[in-house]
């Protein structure tokens, strides 16, 4: 068996080809959406459709607001004091950001993965039960915490001993079981923000086969600061960069949103070339 | 030596030898200051366990006090412990579910003006004066109405939540934010995530603050001279009734002009005191053991 030099960022070669635009269907609409700590900018006048049934990747250095922009996408910012935003989000054609709309009707269907698993303390079975039996999905408990198991590849591994504490799950097993929880209540999108960083190569590789296999049920938007897995995973990516202004400020600013292969191959702005060639970042 | 930079050796020991005796000198008062308040606490215990354990006996806790008895005859205070009982039970069940509720409040809800205002204001709560609050429940709930063991809890109450809702406060913040996030994520609700994801990790933090309430109430005396004080000898356990109370009891016994009195308000203080120290201890093995219990939940 021969060995070859991969390249640093090597763009899977045996992705579909994504389809042009205008034929897939739109699940978020983000026009000018600015968020600001404070009186700290966060991310400023960001606008990009986020497509069904895709993985969509938001790269960028640390620091370029790529976790507070995903963290709009579900309202989970409302919960840090002096946090504000501006600019509309529109999901499937309805405004999420305005203040009659219910933060948790929003994340009900707009599941998230943390950066750090987060598993409840709880036996495994209940880590995925407790969502279901809380949102009312309480017909045939069993089967739905298996299917969602399964689907997060972590059943063959935890099937004999379910009312074990999820606690006693390695790091990778427990952030398959926190994507487990967060695919069992059918939610139509899913959010992760960096869900790999704290996992070793093999829990990683997991997880990303895992976006792979149920991107035909949900949509993925992803956030990463490494870009093999972006590469790997995406199907849009979306290249974040910090702006500087007068008086020391800095935001992050999207640069460049483009299919994968594009972005990767033959990026249209220099400083995501820089960027996806290592010579920045 | 000079030649690793120590130049002037010789000049300088004399600094050195001053600043080390400076150094043991500074220590020595922090050793005698700590070992001062070790035994203040040490004699305390002594010599109220050295005047308390002869009439310390089984009669002191099951018999009622005779009255007008002289000489050497067996009574007890079973009404005091029985009172004390009664009245600390009320006002832990009056302070518990409002000092959970603020601290909820504070730590889940209120924004951060608020929640130091409302910090503050357990602070200020904490330090006032007991007989303040004891003139204040007379005031409320004993002018018109009589002294009854259900306005000495409402006393005590306000004695406990303060206690109760800083160390709830506490224990709140030490759930991993994470851990909300993971409940508010799955599109749960706000109070749901609280009461069943956040509260349950705080149980272990909750139950020692309340023992450590309940240690420190169960000694108050000012409060309840107010608002439980005139008594009868039998044991009663009708909260609308003045109840007698050990603090009190020891107050009135110590008071007495009979020797035998005296030696029952050292056992009565004695009793007091074991119990104190043993909630105290209580306490301490419940927080490290809950303490334990969050850290492996990180």
């Amino acid at each position: 068996m021969s060995t070859t030099i991969e390249p640093a960022v090597r763009v899977e070669t045996r992705r579909q080809p994504v389809p042009a635009p205008e034929k897939l269907e739109r699940v978020f609409h983000i026009e000018d959406l600015t968020a600001v700590y404070g009186s700290k900018p966060a991310i400023k006048e960001i606008t990009l459709d986020v497509y069904k049934n895709l993985v969509t990747a938001i790269i960028g250095p640390s620091g370029c607001g790529k976790s507070t922009f995903i963290r709009c996408l579900n309202r989970m910012n409302d919960l840090i004091p002096h946090f504000r935003q501006s600019g509309t989000i529109r999901y499937h054609g309805h405004d999420i950001c305005g203040s009659a709309v219910d933060p948790v009707a929003v994340r009900r269907t707009i599941g998230m993965v943390f950066q750090r698993p987060n598993p409840f303390p709880k036996s495994i079975y209940d880590n995925v039960a407790w969502g279901l039996k809380v949102l009312g999905m309480k017909d045939s408990l069993d089967e739905r915490v298996e299917r969602a198991l399964t689907r997060a590849a972590l059943w063959d591994e935890v099937k004999d001993r379910l009312k074990a504490s999820a606690l006693s799950l390695s790091g990778g097993q427990q952030q398959r079981l926190c994507i487990a929880r967060a695919i069992a209540v059918e939610p139509d999108v899913v959010l992760m923000d960096e869900p790999a960083s704290a996992l070793d190569p093999i829990a990683t590789q997991a997880i990303e086969q895992l976006m792979h296999d149920l991107k035909s049920e949900y949509s993925f938007v992803i956030v990463t600061h490494n870009m093999q897995q972006a590469a790997r995973v995406a199907d849009m990516t979306a290249f974040f960069s910090i702006s500087t202004g007068g008086e020391g400020e800095r935001w992050g600013e999207l640069i460049e949103y483009d299919q994968t292969t594009k972005i990767f191959t033959a990026p249209a702005d220099s400083r995501t070339e820089d960027y996806v060639t290592g010579r920045f970042g | 030596m000079s030649s690793y930079g120590l130049g002037g050796v010789h000049q300088r020991n004399d600094r050195l030898a001053r600043r080390r005796a400076v150094n043991r000198l500074m220590e020595l008062a922090a050793w005698l200051a700590a070992a001062l308040a070790v035994a203040i606490l040490g004699i305390v215990v002594f010599s109220v366990a050295r005047r308390g354990y002869h009439q310390l006996n089984l009669d002191l806790l099951t018999k009622t006090p005779v009255p007008f008895a002289l000489g050497p005859v067996k009574q007890g205070l079973a009404n005091a412990f029985v009172g004390s009982l009664v009245i600390v039970a009320i006002a832990t069940a009056m302070a518990l579910p409002v000092g959970i509720l603020v601290a909820i409040y504070v730590n889940e809800f209120a924004r951060p003006s608020i929640r130091t205002g409302v910090g503050l204001a357990l602070d200020v709560l904490n330090g006032l004066p007991t007989i303040v609050i004891g003139i204040f429940v007379f005031g409320l709930l004993v002018v018109g109405r009589g002294q009854s063991a259900f306005a000495g809890s409402f006393a005590l109450g306000i004695l406990m939540l303060p206690l109760v809702a800083r160390s709830t406060i506490e224990v709140l913040a030490l759930v991993p934010a994470s851990l909300r996030e993971a409940s508010l994520g799955l599109g749960v609700p706000r109070w749901r995530t609280t009461l069943s994801i956040v509260l349950p990790q705080t149980i272990g933090g909750i139950v020692t603050g309340t023992t450590l309430a309940v240690a420190r109430v169960a000694g108050e005396t000012a409060p309840l001279l107010f608002t439980s004080s005139i008594v009868g000898n039998q044991v009663g356990w009708n909260p609308h009734s003045a109840l007698q109370t050990v603090p009190v009891a020891i107050f009135e016994l110590s008071e007495s002009p009979d020797p035998a009195d005296h030696a029952r308000a050292w056992a009565a203080a004695l009793v007091l005191l074991v119990f104190i120290l043993c909630a105290s201890l209580l306490a301490r093995w419940l927080a490290t053991r809950s303490r334990r219990k969050l850290g492996a939940a990180r």
